[in-house]
């Protein structure tokens, strides 16, 4: 391949593509760009027929490797790091600092004589938060961007072979990958003496089998090694000795497929978009309770307001805002004061939540804090490797409180138990998921502790969720006797004429919410204290 | 060398992990999934250390020592931590030292006298796990497990045969063989290296069971009697009587790994049937003495002395080679001899009786 042949292919792409359009059925969760949308990632995502290389091609594919080649490694690195550009896997390290460090560890260690590769890049697309789905979008849609950026990126640290490690549960991304590569052998964008250069390069595939934890990056090597995906204690670093044993680095799919934009458009182009300290732009998955929930792409340093109400289009069903769940079950909760703070990689840390990898899930005011942190504990504990105690044993006894306190057996002792639980574990753990496990339930007592409060003292959950730990009742000022609810009521327990307060038979409620979801007046409130016939507790 | 402060003393060391610099130093930091035989693995949080500059603790036993690296090894903070862990670890632990075998051996049980750890103020669940006493040699009591994963990195790191890993996750995590099956029916070659490495009573010896703990018996190390490597390990002897086999880590043959039959085939040593006097065959002793002879518990021989024996065998030996020429005399020796006695058998058969016909049972 040379730069002629390439710029042929992408001439004649960009006309077929021009005549043909893309048949490619739209996907529900990635809508064209709304207003405040900066697509840099997902630009070619539903654009281009993922399963042509050609099509990349057109939309100017390869050229940044073809650059990339022509510069020195190290200047590589030195404009990866000007460009500013932090690791979108959750943490935010500079890539580009990796491969200097995986650069060093090459030069110094001899060359292997075995015909081993000398380092290794991994790229991690094992995408584990629950609701998450950017890296599958771009592994879907564009996988060839992803392929370009870890040729450029082992090309900088010294790397011949790739992995990219998928979780099985995509299926689709891995047929693309399956595709996508030896399209890019066939070319020449793979393999041995890539434009003609001294650099070889090869990527295979490898399947997740569906643990969180393989995406720990040590996990992840461990994973792919053959082992069971356990996270290994630092240092030694991967960038030092990592798969195998050999220098490697581990960069996320979203980090890699902004690597060609930047080489494409230059380092200040990047640099210009973003917050002083975190540049570009960032993928996120907007869940919950939001009329527009999907995947948006959106400068960095945007606010959180203005993701939810402007490009989500505010909250379902005229609920007010309570709160947003950043950076997955690792992530915390943020609640309205928040809701201005910038979106980046700083803010979110002091605030007491993470970027992570971009999930997004916003609570009204029907969803409880402490429920909220119940489920994140349990799908943490479910997760956790089993290898350190503080993570392993440390979560159990969290889910065991937690649950408790949304079964109304909560006590004030409970409460201290929580805070020593959650110092600890932070600091103790081995790895990032147990000290981050604790995420979702230090915010929430920190921002909603009157929520806590309430279901250990007075065994009341105020948003309605927790069963038996409420009831409903007709506010008769409120109350015009539309007779909404009692049409809902499945018992037949909400007693009232037309046009006269009503009332609900208490003794008879089995407070399934049905008439709460049907008033339209606000006329029902939540009330503490069970009914005789409230749902028992599901045996969590 | 790398000079750094550990509890603010100065320390000058050519390099290695903050344990073992600590512990060549004469700085005590427990540890409870480390084993000096094994790959540290930073699993269990005991060791852990305040490294300055670093956000949380860090375990001892994979750090490595950096220049003017300062670390706290008894800072309130980490001996909170521990004590954390340690509580973790009772509240899913049963408390049975009492009737438990590995009681004054245990260095969980060690840790927690250390800490003080009286009770745990976490309540819930522990696990629930039936004894496992399917196999052969080793009885298997899960609930005691505290994950510390020795014993899979001896059957990998030592043994090579990783019958045993990690299965499930989080609180279901568990050491188990692939599918959970029976020892039996795994690659496992019951050489009880598992046992050795265990810090709790969660894998021990089968035959050992309620036969003497830690402080009742006296460890007498020795060498292996079944074959010629020469495996050192340690007799547990209670009252005169060998209970027990433990690994001896510090010797150069074998280093603490052992084969099924050193770590489990000791009860031969008291056997009824063990024969303990030469038997002669009561027709040759009738021959050559004239008398009945003191009747054994095996028909057709009787009990003799060594000297009687010897002769008979020497005469024997003499006498076909006379008749019949020294090729008619053929000598097999016992693997479970040693090589010197070995050596001296074959000088026997061949200078003495002037034959090559000597051969050994190294298929033992």
């Amino acid at each position: 391949m040379t730069l002629k042949e390439l710029e042929r292919i992408r001439a004649k792409a960009q006309k077929e593509l021009a005549v043909r359009g893309v048949e490619i059925p739209p996907d529900s969760e990635l809508k064209p760009p709304r207003p405040g949308e900066v697509r840099v990632v997902l630009r070619n995502c539903g654009l281009i027929d993922p399963e042509r290389i050609e099509d990349y091609i057109a939309k100017d594919g390869y050229f940044a490797l073809y650059k990339v080649l022509n510069m020195a490694p190290e200047q590589v690195i030195d404009e990866a790091k000007r460009s500013g550009l932090r690791g979108r896997g959750g943490a935010g390290f500079p890539p580009g600092q990796k491969w200097f460090f995986a650069r060093q560890a090459v030069a110094a260690r001899p060359a292997p004589t075995d015909g081993t590769p000398p380092a290794y890049l991994i790229c991690n697309g094992d995408e584990g938060d629950p609701g998450a789905f950017m890296d599958r979008a771009v592994l879907e849609g564009d996988p060839n961007s992803v392929l370009e950026g870890m040729a450029i990126a082992a090309y900088a640290m010294g790397a011949t072979q790739g992995y990219i490690y998928v979780r099985a549960e995509y299926p689709v991304a891995v047929e693309h990958l399956r595709t996508a590569i030896p399209q890019a052998r066939r070319l020449g964008l793979l393999g041995k003496n890539i434009f003609g250069k001294d650099f070889d390069f090869d990527v295979d595939i490898r399947i997740g089998a569906g643990a969180f934890v393989c995406g720990e990056e040590t996990a992840l090597i461990d994973s792919i090694e053959g082992r069971r995906g356990e996270p290994r204690p630092r240092p030694p670093f991967p960038a030092v000795s990592g798969l195998w044993g050999k220098p490697t680095s581990v960069n996320n799919v979203e980090t890699l497929a902004n690597v060609p934009q930047i080489f494409l458009n230059g380092a200040d182009w990047f640099a210009a978009m973003g917050t002083e300290k975190s540049k570009g732009t960032k993928t996120f998955a907007i869940a919950g309770k939001v009329k527009n929930a999907g995947l948006i792409e959106v400068p960095m340093g945007i606010t959180m307001r203005e993701i939810i109400y402007d490009i989500g289009g505010g909250i379902l069903n005229k609920k007010k805002f309570k709160a947003a769940q950043t950076g997955g079950p690792l992530g915390g909760c943020l609640p309205a004061k928040y809701l201005d703070t910038p979106i980046d990689f700083e803010s979110l840390a002091a605030a007491g939540s993470l970027m992570g990898s971009g999930g997004l899930i916003v609570l009204d005011e029907n969803d409880c804090m402490v429920d909220v942190a119940r489920f994140f504990m349990d799908f943490t504990q479910d997760e956790s490797c089993g290898k350190c105690p503080p993570c392993c044993l440390g979560t159990k006894r969290l889910l065991e409180i937690l649950t408790r306190m949304t079964q109304a057996a909560g006590t004030a002792e409970d409460m201290q138990t929580l805070e020593y639980l959650t110092q600890n574990i932070a600091t103790a753990s081995l790895c990032a998921l147990g000290q981050g496990s604790v995420n979702p339930v230090v915010t929430t007592m920190r921002h909603f502790r009157d929520e806590y409060e309430a279901h250990v003292n007075e065994k009341f959950c105020p948003s309605g969720v927790c069963k038996g730990m409420f009831h409903y009742e007709i506010l008769a000022d409120v109350c015009n006797g539309c007779g909404a609810c009692r049409k809902k009521c499945p018992d037949k327990v909400i007693k009232g004429d037309k046009k006269v307060v009503h009332e609900i038979d208490l003794p008879n409620c089995i407070v399934c919410g049905d008439c709460y979801k049907a008033c339209k007046f606000e006329a029902i409130a939540i009330r503490p204290g069970p009914t005789p016939k409230s749902r028992l507790p599901e045996r969590r | 060398m790398t000079t750094l402060t550990i509890n603010g003393k100065m320390i000058e060391a050519p390099g290695g992990t903050i344990l073992e610099v600590s512990q060549a130093n004469g700085i005590r930091i427990p540890t409870l999934c480390h084993h000096p035989a094994l790959a540290p693995k930073g699993a269990c949080r005991v060791c852990l250390v305040e490294v300055k500059g670093s956000r949380v603790l860090q375990p001892a036993c994979t750090f490595p020592i950096s220049e003017g690296m300062e670390v706290q090894t008894e800072s309130p903070k980490v001996r909170a931590a521990r004590k954390f862990v340690l509580e973790l670890l009772l509240s899913d632990h049963p408390k049975d030292c009492m009737t438990c075998e590995m009681c004054g051996n245990c260095e969980l049980q060690d840790l927690i006298y250390e800490y003080g750890v009286k009770e745990t103020p976490f309540v819930g669940e522990q696990h629930e796990y039936p004894l496992d006493d399917r196999d052969p040699f080793i009885i298997r009591d899960m609930e005691k497990c505290i994950r510390c994963r020795r014993c899979i990195r001896a059957c990998d790191e030592i043994q090579a045969v990783n019958a045993i890993t990690m299965i499930n996750r989080g609180f279901r995590s568990k050491v188990a063989t692939s599918f959970d099956t029976r020892l039996q029916d795994s690659n496992c070659v019951f050489c009880g290296q598992c046992i050795s490495v265990c810090p709790t009573g969660a894998l021990t010896e089968k035959d050992s069971h309620g036969l003497g703990r830690a402080w009742q018996t006296t460890k007498v190390t020795t060498t292996c009697p079944y074959c010629g490597v020469g495996c050192n390990f340690d007799l547990n002897v209670r009252d005169g009587k060998v209970v027990k086999v433990t690994s001896h880590w510090n010797n150069p043959v074998n280093k603490g790994a052992l084969c099924v039959k050193g770590r489990f085939g000791w009860q031969f040593l008291h056997s009824p049937d063990r024969l303990t006097k030469p038997l002669m065959k009561s027709s040759l002793w009738k021959e050559r003495k004239g008398t009945e002879g003191a009747p054994s518990r095996y028909e057709g021989f009787v009990e003799t002395d060594w000297e009687t024996a010897l002769d008979a065998v020497a005469e024997g030996l003499l006498t076909a080679k006379s008749e019949d020429g020294p090729d008619a005399v053929g000598i097999l020796a016992s693997a479970k001899c040693t090589n010197e006695e070995n050596y001296l058998i074959q000088k026997l058969a061949r200078r003495e009786i002037g034959t090559n016909n000597v051969d050994h049972c190294a298929r033992l």
